[in-house]
């Protein structure tokens, strides 16, 4: 089974701020590291791949750095990594994304399956996966619980939904966005790190693509526009309580009294 | 629509080290005497307003122009199970009326599904101006090509300017497949909508995964597409008389070939829903170990209410991932919510802020989660709340011991 998985190197912390003075963006320290719930799409690959054999491709876009990712993927287990990155890609939102990712995953050769992760951490939004999906024209399953069946020509799992847990097969080829515990990621091997020190990262940029069009990449491909961006609102109506332990819990009870609460 | 344009002129090693200090992206490299962007820019042209003058600048890019009046009427998608309507659609109806009076637009109502008349006559009662009902066997479960080529049916006919989706399972599935289809902006969870005079929607959510928010428009694309969560909006109150019409759609049943099957549904077991609780109580980081959880289930079993938890909680394996509040889990309307040691990252109070009520104990005095609460207690929740369950208990007349509350799998 040949198994493409998409991954994104996200920063290692989430404590961004405004500063509500500046308006300038505040982010502690530079750290990064591959977006969590990617983990659980790549060890799906992984375990498909022990199981039915074929091989594991990641491919990610970003800036170079986020070679860093592919090569913790190596240490994980995949067998081959791609990376888009070009500066034309710069200001892409999730339309854009999806878009350079499909185009990404065209010169990767055929599959059977896309897996990629619930959503990311930085984004938050779940949409790249069924984006590339249309852009791909293969059906994609979102919310993906279990993996219950593989034959040669399709994949059986068990989706999430509104109040029902449903049991689906779906022909191959065919994108899957997977959930968090769908199975227990493995730690990177340091066996593997050794071994795939110098293996090579495949980069391509906007001029190897099928579709070399500027138009449909980064901010021009954009039709969303992040006009501005404020801190949250405060809430002006506040109390603050200071005091020992025992005062505080008299004052939250004599509160949740009058609030009829208690 | 447009780019960065950098002045490489006025690089030099100063206002390159400069630059690239004050982007929060790391986006702009400075090699062999030259600047750049790379991917990892965002647009946020922080660069632009806060950087060295006229190093970089934006330049706008002529595009074709799309022709906004030819797009009218506000749209919600009816989320359905079997034609159970999802309480979201009737907090969307009541959204999209309030944006649609200000542009003078109508209501619609897509509903996919099989044997839902009498479902659709319901979202009438809400305010609904026109219900499009598309009713054939093949739509009886969600799946993503026929539901997908509902939509395109709908948007080719009737050309609306906006498209709003709940944010469920089914429509974060969807709402994305659409707007690829048509090559159109989609933001997701948004937490604030309104409209602008040139019809265009304003999207406020939280962004980049930390504490701030964004407002995103769609300036050069029709239609628009926003997803929005369950108990984000308010529901209109239903109304005894109706005014809207139902119009019960046709299209090339060929565009329902689909390459999911749907072998087997069953109910999820509803159990200790919080979306639905009146009363939470939020175990946060502070919360040392996972025995200590006990002081979050105690303060929610004498308060009778429900506990829940912050995404680190979940990512520790404390705590059901069901039980998640924030973007990433569940967003709850309580009456009372009473945070024990939470933080209140963007992502976790956007799911939370709307209760009536927000008590929150935390050490930091700068604990973003004070900028929320209506009640913010500077404290150590392993000396309040013990003292705080005991006062509870007294003032109930719970003497003694209460009867063991089991803690409760993480894998219910």
């Amino acid at each position: 089974m040949k198994i493409i998985v998409c991954i994104k190197q996200v920063p290692g912390t989430s404590k961004v701020q405004v500063d509500p003075v500046t308006g300038v963006l505040i982010r502690d320290g530079i750290d990064t590291k591959m977006n969590p719930y990617d983990l659980f799409a790549l060890e799906t690959a992984l375990r498909l791949k022990e199981e039915y054999g074929g091989h594991v491709k990641v491919i990610s876009m970003g800036p170079p750095q986020a070679m860093e990712v592919i090569k913790e993927a190596f240490m994980m287990g995949a067998d081959d990594g791609l990376l888009v990155s070009d500066r034309k890609f710069a200001g892409a939102d999730v339309l854009a994304t999806s878009y350079t990712l499909s185009q990404g995953i065209r010169k990767m050769g055929n599959f059977n399956l896309i897996i990629t992760g619930k959503q990311t951490t930085d984004g938050d939004t779940a949409q790249v996966g069924p984006e590339i999906a249309e852009y791909l024209q293969i059906p994609h399953i979102a919310n993906v619980l279990k993996i219950l069946e593989v034959t040669d020509n399709d994949i059986t799992v068990e989706m999430d939904m509104p109040e029902t847990i449903e049991i689906a097969k779906v022909k191959f080829p065919c994108l899957l966005s997977v959930e968090k515990d769908i199975f227990q990621p493995r730690l990177p091997s340091f066996k593997r790190k050794i071994k795939t020190k110098d293996k090579e990262i495949k980069v391509i940029c906007l001029n190897d693509m099928e579709d070399k069009n500027e138009k449909k990449y980064g901010l021009s491909g954009s039709p969303t526009q992040v006009e501005r961006i404020f801190p949250p609102d405060e809430n002006a109506d506040k109390e603050i309580w200071e005091g020992t332990g025992e005062e505080l819990a008299d004052k939250i009870t004599k509160k949740l009294k009058e609030l009829k609460f208690i | 629509m447009g780019k960065l344009l950098v002045h490489q002129d006025l690089v030099n090693d100063e206002t390159a080290n400069k630059l690239i200090k004050l982007c929060p992206f790391g986006a702009i490299e400075y090699k062999d005497g030259k600047l750049e962007i790379n991917a990892g820019c965002k647009m946020c042209r922080i660069c632009i307003k806060k950087g060295p003058k006229g190093v970089i600048e934006f330049v706008e890019e002529q595009t074709t122009k799309v022709d906004k009046s030819a797009y009218k009427g506000i749209a919600v998608y009816v989320d359905h199970v079997e034609g159970r309507i999802h309480p979201v659609t009737f907090e969307l109806i009541g959204k999209a009326k309030e944006l649609a009076k200000k542009v003078n637009y109508p209501v619609y109502c897509i509903f996919p599904g099989f044997q839902i008349l009498d479902s659709a006559e319901e979202l009438l009662h809400y305010g609904a101006d026109e219900v499009f009902i598309y009713d054939y066997v093949e739509l009886e479960h969600f799946r993503i090509e026929p539901y997908t080529a509902v939509f395109e049916d709908f948007i080719n006919n009737k050309k609306p300017s906006i498209i709003l989706i709940g944010a469920t399972t089914i429509g974060r599935s969807l709402a994305p497949r659409v707007a690829a289809r048509f090559r159109t902006g989609l933001t997701a969870d948004c937490t604030v909508l309104d409209i602008k005079e040139n019809s265009d929607l304003v999207q406020i959510r939280p962004a980049f995964g930390g504490n701030i928010m964004a407002q995103i428009v769609t300036p050069n694309s029709r239609p628009q597409l926003a997803t929005v969560r369950y108990k984000i909006m308010n529901a209109p109150e239903r109304t005894e008389e109706v005014s809207g019409k139902i119009t019960v759609c046709s299209m090339d049943t060929n565009k329902f070939k689909s390459n999911v099957d749907v072998i087997k549904i069953t109910k999820k077991e509803i159990e200790g829903n919080i979306s639905e609780s009146e009363i939470i109580v939020v175990a946060g980081r502070a919360i040392k170990t996972k025995k200590d959880m006990s002081l979050a289930y105690e303060l929610a079993e004498v308060l009778g209410g429900n506990f829940a938890g912050t995404r680190p909680m979940v990512e520790a394996g404390w705590i059901d991932a069901k039980k998640q509040i924030g973007l990433s889990g569940r967003t709850v309307k309580p009456k009372l919510i009473i945070t024990l040691g939470v933080s209140g990252a963007v992502q976790f109070t956007a799911g939370m802020k709307s209760a009536d009520y927000i008590f929150a104990i935390n050490k930091d005095p700068k604990a973003a989660i004070f900028s929320v609460a209506h009640y913010g207690i500077i404290g150590d929740i392993y000396e309040i709340v013990p003292k705080l369950i005991e006062n509870i208990k007294n003032e109930k007349g719970l003497t003694g011991e209460l009867p063991k509350y089991a803690a409760p799998s993480t894998r219910n």
